[in-house]
């Protein structure tokens, strides 16, 4: 087995507030091999954008990686290394696409030279070549008259249109890894299957690494080859995709499974939900950090942490869960 | 197009108003030019002749009308003291005034973006608080003691600059120049700092945006970011200011050319002031209140220029 393209190790963000210390991310580890897609899972404020923003460098100057985290990229570990090493990293080697295309494209900025001056930096690509790679860029990801589009500004395209000229500044510099920020979270329902499946796509033609952040279960299910559930800054249950939603352990997971809507059940039925709200990250419960929402759990789960432990069945499979669900019990007789 | 008639508009509402009411004030003060004009051994039937003679002695609504008449006319009248067609007068000065307001402006800006920035990136930190310091330090000194204090200094006991000889722009650039740099200097002392906060402000906005993220996450470095992805938008209140800066400043600065003795704007309404020399005074004040409506004009342009969003709404509407 080849050495993984990204490895987390133990990594945690703490951000120092008036009101304390709040840890955003939590110890979270995780490996992807290149190539791969890896879902990660979790409602708001779960973390994931913040460690999105960690392995990219972005954090604001009030966060703090503890000591003891470790995110090594391509055999190299990205916290250590010096500001410009790290620079150099960022297009060619890690692309970033964010949640909201209405303020992640420069307003007063040309999109042709959003495109290509990444290019322009890290290979020196000369203007006029730089435009002739962005109007290709744009014809990959389906804008139509991209002549015309790589002169005008954000304003004049729509949102779903937006999000793809992100994707192609993303791809501009062939990025190793590509990590999507809830892509498709601030756009129309109607757009959103067409910007996942020109990922989806993007990603298989360039054998490209991708990390896929959404809420919404569903949008990994048929996407992705891995996927780890975040709760609270850590990640609660990872695994191949296949394993987790055949043989979800973890009571997180089955809760967010169950509150998806499904075409299966009868009209008029109560949608489910979690009920409460995802704990305070300043002072965290001392146990499970869903014991405060879970209906299964008891003394021990609010007094010590549970550890991650493989599934019985695939060792890749791990979830931390002191009472976890029988994978061979149906979803119906756990409700 | 019909954006520029809504601005004329605004300009002839304003030029009314302002001519008006100066009329008016200028009226109530005590003494006229006829004292000033007959010297002072004159006798008073003197002075009553002159006042005829220059038709001061009618009601001062008459006379406004009067003079609105002529001015509608293009005839902006001469001077009762030393018969100059009055738009010769300001002519003449007002390339002065204008040098001295860019001279000013650019000292003001090569201050104010540098440290506007560099506040802006360090925001809350020791250089931060240390660029506001100075900053309001450099503010709170009045302009006439920073001119004093600049000559006291710089000419006087360094010897780098003349104290006050202005030459014209026949006598050559530098010693054209030369006798701008300390007044342009004391004005730019105060205008700086104001231009500097305010985009420090917009800067630390700009700074949080995701698109700003999104530049640092193609790899750019630093002062790439800053300079071309963060100043532009982070400028369109400094802009703001800035066009309200050089409204003030266009028409002269009374006390710094005054200080100076730069034959500018400025100094020729002063002088008009103290001679009671009503129709320089009408004229100048004109002059003003085109100027700053003109430059105002000019900036609301600029936005277009520095904005695309506002082009297309233009086209639109």
């Amino acid at each position: 087995m080849a050495a993984p393209l990204l490895e987390l190790t133990n990594v945690s963000t703490h951000f120092h507030s008036p009101a304390g210390r709040v840890r955003a991310v939590d110890g979270v580890s995780v490996s992807l091999e290149a190539g791969q897609t890896l879902g990660l899972v979790g409602e708001s404020g779960s973390g994931k954008s913040v460690l999105a923003r960690t392995i990219m460098g972005l954090l604001p100057s009030y966060a703090e990686i503890p000591e003891g985290s470790a995110i090594t990229f391509d055999g190299q570990n990205l916290l250590t290394m010096d500001r410009k090493a790290r620079r150099a990293i960022s297009g060619p080697g890690i692309g970033m696409i964010f949640q909201d295309p209405m303020t992640s494209l420069n307003p007063v900025m040309k999109i042709g030279q959003q495109v290509y001056e990444g290019m322009r930096h890290h290979f020196g690509t000369s203007k006029a070549a730089g435009r002739q790679r962005a109007i290709e860029l744009l014809t990959e990801v389906g804008i139509p008259q991209p002549d015309v589009r790589i002169d005008q500004f954000p304003h004049q395209l729509s949102g779903g249109m937006r999000q793809r000229v992100a994707i192609a500044i993303a791809l501009a510099c062939e990025p190793k890894l590509l990590i999507a920020d809830e892509p498709t979270t601030a756009l129309d329902v109607t757009v959103q299957s067409g910007i996942l499946d020109l990922l989806q796509r993007e990603q298989r033609d360039r054998g490209m690494t991708l990390i896929l952040i959404t809420h919404d279960l569903g949008v990994v299910a048929g996407r992705c080859d891995q996927v780890a559930v975040m709760y609270a800054g850590g990640i609660v249950e990872t695994g191949s995709t296949r394993s987790l939603f055949a043989r979800t352990r973890m009571r997180y997971t089955q809760a967010l499974l169950d509150s998806i809507p499904r075409l299966d059940r009868p009209p008029h039925e109560r949608l489910k939900s979690i009920g409460g709200r995802p704990p305070n990250l300043i002072t965290p419960p001392p146990g499970c950090r869903f014991a405060p929402r879970c209906a299964f759990s008891d003394a021990q789960c609010e007094s010590a942490i549970p550890p991650m432990q493989a599934d019985e069945a695939d060792a890749t499979h791990s979830f931390a869960c002191w009472h976890p669900r029988d994978p061979e019990q149906t979803a119906e007789e756990v409700a | 197009m019909r954006y520029v008639l809504k601005r004329v508009r605004r300009l002839v509402v304003v030029i009314f108003a302002v001519t008006l009411f100066t009329f008016l004030l200028v009226n109530v003060l005590p003494g006229d030019v006829a004292y000033d004009i007959a010297g002072q051994d004159a006798s008073e039937e003197e002075v009553q002749a002159i006042r005829a003679d220059l038709g001061l002695d009618r009601p001062v609504m008459v006379r406004y009308v009067e003079w609105l008449g002529d001015f509608v006319q293009g005839d902006w009248g001469r001077s009762f003291r030393t018969d100059e067609p009055v738009v010769e007068a300001i002519l003449s000065r007002f390339p002065v005034s204008l040098e001295l307001m860019l001279v000013a402006q650019v000292f003001a800006l090569i201050l104010a973006v540098p440290f506007g920035i560099i506040a802006a990136y360090r925001a809350g930190r020791t250089t931060d608080r240390a660029i506001a310091t100075a900053g309001f330090m450099s503010l709170s000194i009045p302009s006439f003691m920073a001119a004093i204090l600049l000559i006291l200094i710089v000419s006087l006991n360094l010897g780098w600059l003349p104290t006050s000889e202005y030459e014209p722009l026949s006598e050559g650039l530098w010693a054209n120049l030369r006798a701008f740099i300390l007044p342009a200097l004391a004005i730019a002392m105060a205008e700086w700092v104001i231009l500097m906060r305010v985009l420090r402000a917009d800067m630390i906005g700009v700074l949080q945006q995701d698109y700003i993220s999104l530049a640092r996450a193609k790899g750019l470095p630093v002062w790439h970011v800053i300079l071309r992805h963060a100043l532009k938008p982070a400028s369109f209140s400094m802009i703001t200011v800035l066009g309200l800066q050089i409204g003030n400043l266009v028409g002269g600065s009374i006390i710094i050319e005054s200080i100076f003795a730069l034959p500018g704007v400025g100094r020729l309404l002063i002088n008009a002031i103290y001679a009671r020399d009503f129709i320089v005074v009408q004229g100048v004040v004109v002059f003003i209140a085109f100027a700053y409506v003109m430059v105002n004009f000019i900036v609301d342009l600029l936005y277009a220029v520095l904005d695309p969003r506002i082009r297309t709404e233009r086209a639109d509407g």
